[in-house]
């Protein structure tokens, strides 16, 4: 197949071919798969940038198919910055915005996200939390003016907080339901331990969240929530000058202040391979996690780690979802992926597996981590690369998925021609890089295995692969006494 | 990470690209502009150009979904649809998703009640290889179709049933309700996932049959979009898909029996949960037809919004329920209108009925507001401009209306549906259909049955 040829071939431009349409009456030959044409030029859109005397940032990218916009306020603060002794706010601040603000309350503010017929939503994540607004043109200035309101108002009303308070217990105590939602919270626990803020549980615990009150809100708002910790992209059917104009009017005012700093203490050293095993009585499949500290997002080796995990596990077609699915059929999905963040997220290779086949399913995510550390044939090596650059315009089609990939440009302060230049990145990994990262980031000897499922039905089993001793952990990830 | 997906019903279609954009005001619903034309051999194309971005989304719909199973064989067209990814004669095994890998395109299927669809969105160099991979398995699927590979998909299909169903709380509510709405021989009686016993008996012979029913270009739609020249690709059309031979007429069916329910019927399930969930089921209208937006609209002032009447008072005021939804289901032959509760931890579900019974009552009486309605409508025209944001979902609209209504020029007039609801009809909608028996199943904890609801306010 002409598209996974040899590793000497040049940029992706000069790939090869002759596009031949054959008419249809002449010799027209199924058996061979046609030649394509050489890729398109890809020409991403330029990002206007900007910055208010207050620190906040402005990041915009015109695109004028639809009368739409997005507009995603990135705030450089999540759940790392809630204080170790109370996990949970960074998750409630987020689900507070909306809930009232000092001239607004909450109904009122659905209303209006209704009745415009936008979409206003908040997010909280590890380091990171966002308002996201998509809007139609026509309504551009009322929903900013909400957004801003949103943004820059919340008032934390405490009546609304108990509501929300109630809610979220309600579903950490539902979150025992789900082997997988457990296996997340889990996996990280076990791999940091609790005193790291990647260990801790980002929706708080039941006892944390009963005891947060407003005021560790409008501390946690006050302290993280300002303008020079904050990023607004902008993407759609609206022009720099334009959106300049309204931001300034809206933002404008928006106080700077100095942002408490994290400390990222060293995670615990992995002890040898382990499996972490906590049980859900009757479960239909096992939820595996199987990962170790892995890499801040600042790595020298992004692109050697990013063409691994997809031939790993990043991509139908990839050595895990091969193996544990369309081979072995154990389960509907498998795959693995590096989460990089300011300091080392977690590396984990994941699936739910068919309780049955729990140790056999184990085998083989072993067989693939420790194979990946050979050299990768030229041919797949070639087809990841090929995966990772040649989809590129085609994450680039929407204002939605424009500001996606717009946030680690912010977040992580990647430069402004990052995706301009991502195909040559990707281009330069060798098989050596491939092999060498494997190794180096990935130790079979010394990982995590937390698998929640039916203890009773997969303790034996699990035991007689020799991966290694099985721990007892409760849905927390803490020992079992 | 790419799936085979069950796509459940028309209304989740519509539902999922509702993300909210698109205002009240003037501003009328832009149309797709497209070609449509069809090859001798019955093949349906349509194609739509986008330039502005170089990829194209090539979305061939079938028109067989699982109302088209036998009692015996459930599940068997969303089974079918995964064999489809397994090799062609010209297409190795495994090669498929390599090859389209290689050449940095993304695809999937999925599978509903009334249709199956194959997708791939690719750089427009790609088009080739899609309509290359795409009509070999049209046309040539079977010489290389055998029992291992029927068998290793069974495993898979069987492994999203259990991430899906049986290993999701609640995930076996829909196939207890669909069991209790329609009689054993309505095509949406049995759930599109099917049950793994009918899975366990699919046979090789059964997939040679279903393909040479059902796989043939006088059963498809195959629409193009994106950045593509029209000569050329009518070419390639022609070329991988104009001899491929035209099937046997393919006899849809047109009616559904009955669906009689004489009295409201209580059903419970066991299930590992912590907290209960009602579920309220009445039977309703199929897609399209004349009171279909109405109940959409019905749905969205229940409980499409923090201000909606179910999610008010339930949710926000007494603070009695974790979480409320409704919806209309409504699908080629035939729909359903649902609403679920879960209540808070310690409520009894028989409070949560009875202000739920309330609700409706009060909006059967009193009917809704103006505002009410604006906004329900104005979350729909959003979706309507939404949808047009990619060229794979503006494939799926094509193909949907063409397959929906037969004609894939349908954008404004759906449109127009939504904006022609009135406040009479939404009230209308209330009494007529939620003043029907009704299925009402309560998914409790294991050992829990006595949490079950035995009766209800609004029913007969």
């Amino acid at each position: 197949m002409k598209l996974s040829g040899p590793m000497g071939t040049l940029s992706i431009l000069s790939l090869l071919a002759v596009q031949s349409v054959a008419d249809a009456q002449g010799t027209f030959d199924r058996s061979k798969p046609p030649e394509l044409g050489p890729p398109p030029q890809v020409s991403l859109p330029p990002i206007t940038t900007r910055q208010l005397p207050n620190g906040l940032k402005l990041m915009i990218v015109e695109q004028h198919e639809l009368p739409l916009a997005d507009f995603v306020l990135l705030v450089g603060s999540g759940s790392t910055a809630d204080p170790a002794s109370k996990p949970g706010i960074a998750n409630l601040v987020s689900a507070m915005l909306r809930e009232g603000t000092t001239t607004r309350k909450s109904l009122e503010i659905a209303d209006q996200i209704a009745f415009l017929g936008i979409r206003l939503s908040p997010t909280s994540s590890w380091e990171s939390s966002t308002l996201s607004l998509h809007t139609p043109t026509a309504q551009l200035d009322s929903a900013l003016a909400l957004f801003a309101d949103v943004a820059l108002h919340p008032s934390f009303p405490a009546n609304e907080f108990e509501r929300v308070r109630k809610t979220q217990l309600t579903e950490l105590l539902q979150l025992r339901d789900q082997g997988a939602a457990i296996a997340s919270i889990a996996f990280p626990a076990i791999i940091y331990g609790s005193a790291h803020p990647y260990g801790a549980p980002a929706q708080g615990t039941e006892a944390s969240v009963k005891a947060l009150t407003t005021g560790d809100l409008q501390s946690y708002y006050q302290a993280n929530f300002r303008p020079n910790n904050a990023t607004l992209i902008v993407v759609g059917d609206v022009t720099p000058v334009q959106v300049e104009q309204k931001i300034n009017a809206l933002f404008g005012g928006w106080q700077r202040a100095e942002i408490p700093q994290i400390n990222y203490s060293e995670p615990p050293k992995s002890g040898t391979t382990t499996i972490y095993l906590i049980d859900k009585p009757g479960a239909a499949q096992s939820s595996f996690r199987i990962g170790a500290v892995g890499v801040p997002r600042s790595t020298q080796d992004y692109f050697a780690l990013t063409v691994m995990n997809t031939i790993l596990g990043g991509s139908f077609s990839s050595r895990l979802n091969q193996n544990l699915r369309e081979t072995r059929g154990y389960t509907y999905g498998a795959g693995s992926r590096f989460d990089m963040r300011r300091s080392a997220g977690p590396f984990l290779a994941s699936a739910e597996i068919v309780t049955a086949k729990s140790d056999s399913a184990l085998l083989e995510f072993m067989k693939e981590l420790n194979g990946i550390r050979q050299l990768v044939p030229p041919a797949e090596l070639s087809r990841a690369k090929r995966y990772l650059q040649l989809q590129l315009p085609g994450n680039f089609e929407t204002t939605q998925q424009i500001a996606a990939a717009l946030v680690p440009v912010a977040l992580y302060g990647l430069p402004l021609d990052y995706y301009n230049n991502y195909v040559q990145s990707i281009e330069g990994v060798t098989q050596a890089d491939v092999a060498r990262v494997a190794q180096q980031y990935i130790n079979p000897g010394s990982l995590a295995v937390v698998i929640v499922g039916d203890r009773k039905t997969i303790e034996a089993g699990l035991k007689a692969t020799n991966i290694g001793p099985i721990a007892i952990r409760d849905i927390s990830g803490q020992p079992i006494q | 990470m790419k799936k085979r997906t069950l796509l459940v019903p028309l209304c989740y279609l519509i539902v999922a690209m509702l993300i909210g954009a698109g205002a009240a005001g003037a501003q009328a619903t832009p149309r797709i502009q497209f070609e449509k034309y069809s090859l001798p051999n019955g093949l349906e194309v349509i194609l739509h150009e986008d330039h502005s971005t170089p990829i194209v989304a090539v979305d061939t719909w079938y028109h067989v979904g699982s109302g088209d199973e036998q009692l015996g064989r459930t599940g068997f067209a969303h089974l079918f649809e995964h064999i489809m990814f397994m090799g062609s004669q010209n297409v190795p095994v495994g090669a498929f998703d390599q090859m389209l890998e290689a050449a940095g395109a993304n695809n999937n299927g999925s599978t509903t009640e009334d249709r199956t669809n194959y997708y791939e969105t690719l750089p427009s160099n790609a088009l080739q290889l899609a309509l290359w991979l795409d009509a070999d398995r049209m046309g040539f699927l079977l010489p290389t179709m055998d029992l291992p590979k029927v068998n290793l998909q069974r495993d898979v299909v069987k492994n999203e049933r259990r991430q899906r169903v049986d290993n999701q709380p609640y995930g076996r509510a829909d196939e207890i309700i669909l069991a209790a709405l329609y009689p054993k021989s309505h095509p949406y009686s049995w759930p599109v996932i099917g049950s793994m016993a009918d899975l366990s008996a699919a046979s090789l012979a059964d997939v040679q049959n279903f393909f040479k029913t059902y796989y043939a270009p006088n059963n498809a739609t195959l629409t193009i979009a994106g950045d593509f020249d029209p000569a050329t690709v009518k070419k390639m059309v022609a070329q991988y898909f104009g001899t491929i031979p035209r099937g046997p007429q393919v006899k849809r069916r047109t009616t559904v029996p009955a669906v009689v329910i004489p009295r409201d019927t209580f059903l419970v399930l066991e299930d590992k949960v912590q907290l209960p969930r009602l579920f309220y089921t009445w039977h309703s209208v199929k897609g399209f037809s004349p009171d279909d937006a109405a109940l959409d609209i019905l749905a969205q002032v229940l409980a499409g919004d923090k201000n909606s009447r179910l999610y008010k008072k339930l949710v926000y005021e007494l603070q009695i329920a974790q979480n409320v939804s409704a919806f209309q289901d409504g699908s080629r032959l035939d729909g359903k209108f649902q609403i679920d509760v879960t209540p808070k931890p310690g409520q009894q579900v028989a409070g949560i009925d009875r202000i739920v019974q309330a609700e409706i009552g009060n909006l059967i009486s009193n009917g809704i507001m103006p505002r009410e309605l604006q906004r329900a409508q104005n979350v729909y025209k959003a979706s309507f401009l939404n949808r047009l944001a990619s060229v794979l979902g503006k494939a799926e609209v094509l193909n949907s209306y063409n397959y929906f209504v037969g004609n894939p020029d349908f954008v404004q007039q759906d449109a127009a549906r939504y904006e022609r609801v009135t406040a009479a009809d939404v009230q209308r909608m209330a009494k007529t259909y939620l003043g029907r028996p009704k299925i009402v199943l309560t998914v409790v904890p294991e050992g829990k049955k006595e949490m079950m609801l035995t009766a209800s306010g609004g029913g007969r």
